[in-house]
């Protein structure tokens, strides 16, 4: 077939590759460079390097070395990783619910990883470190799949309203049995509020590497997924009539976007609006269409929890504000914003 | 898109709908070919609109829908779609989304899950586009367009499906008298022109006997009467089934449907 019209699917062209790549590339360095003891951008790159193995740069000393690589570099990774799986989450929220508000705790992910965190601080004491993320994690996919099963027997069909009233549901539950048993050991209530409210403080390698591998592989399911999350926005009677299988489709989209979020959830407790606040900003640049606003929401969701990070730990220095507080104070201005300038019918 | 040497046959065979226990559509058969449309006229909650979901397979039903000779009840959504398109009484247009990515959606069928268009889904989706004079407005946010303009949009995502039954529930309900006769004369050439088989729900019954070539009349989920418009649309069967008092003019090759005063 000749091509007459020429026409040709430039929907994430090279400048947006540029772009992400660029925006990484800026974080991560201000992201090192920052903080209690500033440390010139040229010595932080030679520190960077010299981890490669065989590349020897000899400009930085051991204690500089070590800040970099040590505590300040797992610490930007984990911002990365973090925004970058809430704010995709968020995106696959939004797009299979056709519901511009929903966010990556949609169904019932942060009360059920608020459960789990608060039984493990009272039962086990935070002591066991590894314990709290692992109580966390259980917690959020409990919460899931309660929800799912709620929501799918619920009703006969493939109603996405019955799915979103059972997490409703679900929710206050597991809300109510964490204000319980926070009232009755009311010697931990401090414990449970500072995981509540998110900190990427006690960030090590440890907890990168334990959260890289579900950001990946959640990740790349939903890059996969971002043309049908645009066939989506006709509405599931369409969409099913355009040949799409509704069903599997969300319970796909769902699945990878509540694993990738309880994953780093149980590591850095429950920071908010992330999911909200960086696929709209990316939809006001580039327009909806899921497959440029998806992939962009991967770069600017890390770039974004780089920076919020950066205020955390700067602005009150030396002491440090709880990011979750960061990200609510820019993120529920943001969410009335949106109420307020949504339009009937509108994506936005 | 359709090699159409063998003229498409649809057959419909003992269609039932229920909603609950209250049964909506009851035992409907009838059969459509290639470049026939066939209409469907009754009153409200007749079960027009379930009719032709349980055809588009949208909503449970029983009974068999075959296209020549495959059965589309046994067929997953994807196969299914590639035999038949369907156009919704108020179809969604998503805000932000260019008029050609809108109709490129009609190729969802023809790709596996996760694939993206290949340049060849591109090429007949512009060709539609052009068909349809909707390439100027390819670039365009399909939400802004006028009522006229988003009815041939919707005919198009249909048409880029490339499948020999096409579904049009009230294509006509939200335009005006001109843009009505606009895609309506619209539908009718492309039928010709592709052979397609057209099923469509109508509200006008004046309107209804100009272009279908087959009316059928439903009444509480029944077929009440079928066949050609003078044969259909008579003073006796409307005031039976709306209970309407009507009369029927015939004029050169037409029938009009008046109201009469009671």
């Amino acid at each position: 077939m000749s091509l007459r019209f020429g026409a040709t699917d430039k929907r994430f062209p090279l400048r947006w590759w540029i772009v992400s790549i660029s925006a990484i590339a800026i974080a991560v360095l201000i992201g090192v460079c920052v903080g209690a003891v500033n440390i010139a951008p040229t010595h932080a790159i030679g520190a960077l390097l010299n981890n490669i193995p065989g590349v020897h740069i000899g400009t930085t000393d051991e204690i500089t070395s070590s800040i970099i690589w040590d505590i300040r570099t797992p610490r930007v990774v984990l911002a990365l990783l973090v925004g970058s799986m809430l704010a995709t989450a968020g995106c696959a929220y939004q797009g299979t619910f056709r519901n511009p508000l929903a966010d990556p705790y949609f169904l019932g992910v942060s009360a059920g990883a608020g459960l789990g965190a608060t039984i493990e601080i009272v039962l086990v004491s935070s002591a066991a470190q590894w314990t709290l993320p692992l109580a966390a994690f259980l917690g959020a996919m409990l919460a899931v799949l309660m929800t799912y099963s709620l929501g799918r027997s619920a009703v006969v069909g493939r109603s996405s309203t019955s799915l979103i009233l059972a997490g409703v549901a679900v929710a206050a539950l597991l809300t109510a049995l964490q204000t319980l048993i926070t009232a009755r050991n009311s010697d931990k209530v401090q414990q449970v509020y500072t995981w509540i409210l998110g900190r990427l403080a006690t960030a090590g390698w440890s907890d990168v590497l334990m959260v890289t591998p579900y950001v990946i592989i959640c990740s790349v399911v939903l890059v996969k997924y971002r043309r049908v999350l645009d066939v989506f926005a006709v509405g599931d009677e369409e969409a099913q009539s355009l040949g799409l299988n509704v069903g599997k489709a969300r319970a796909t989209i769902i699945g990878a976007a509540s694993l990738g979020t309880a994953a780093v959830v149980s590591v850095t407790g429950l920071i908010g609006f992330v999911g909200i606040i960086v696929p709209h900003t990316v939809r006001l640049v580039v327009g909806n269409s899921y497959r440029v606003v998806l992939p962009l929401s991967i770069v600017f969701g890390g770039v974004f929890l780089v920076f919020a990070d950066l205020i955390a730990r700067t602005a009150l220095s030396p002491e440090e504000i709880p990011i979750g507080v960061i990200t609510a104070l820019i993120g529920a201005p943001f969410f009335l914003y949106l109420l307020a300038s949504r339009k009937q019918g509108s994506l936005i | 898109m359709t090699t159409t040497t063998v003229r498409t046959s649809v057959h419909v065979q003992d269609i039932n709908v229920s909603l609950g226990r209250k049964p909506i559509v009851n035992k409907v058969s009838f059969d459509v070919q290639g470049g026939d449309w066939l209409n469907i006229i009754g009153p409200n909650g007749a079960g027009k609109t379930s009719l032709l979901k349980a055809l588009a397979g949208v909503t449970a039903h029983t009974g068999t829908i075959t296209v020549n000779g495959a059965r589309l009840d046994d067929m997953s959504h994807r196969d299914r779609a590639c035999w038949v398109a369907y156009v919704a009484q108020t179809p969604i247009f998503p805000q932000g989304m260019r008029v050609a990515d809108y109709v490129m959606l009609g190729r969802t069928a023809h790709l596996s899950m996760l694939a993206s268009e290949s340049p060849r889904d591109i090429e007949l989706t512009y060709f539609v586009l052009e068909e349809l004079n909707l390439l100027e407005f390819a670039d365009r946010d399909v939400a802004t367009l006028s009522g006229g303009e988003r009815q041939r949009a919707s005919i198009a995502r249909a048409l880029a499906q490339a499948s020999p039954l096409i579904l049009l529930d009230e294509p006509t309900s939200a335009l005006d008298i001109g843009m009505q006769q606009e895609v309506l004369s619209l539908i009718n050439k492309l039928r010709h022109e592709k052979q397609l088989a057209v099923i469509s729900t109508m509200h006008d019954l004046t309107v209804s006997g100009m272009y279908p070539d087959r009316l059928l009349l439903m009444g509480n989920g029944h077929i009440k009467a079928s066949g050609t418009a003078e044969q259909v649309l008579t003073a006796e069967n409307i005031s039976r089934e709306y209970g309407a008092k009507v009369q029927v003019i015939q004029e050169k090759n037409r029938i009009i449907v008046v109201p009469d005063t009671l």
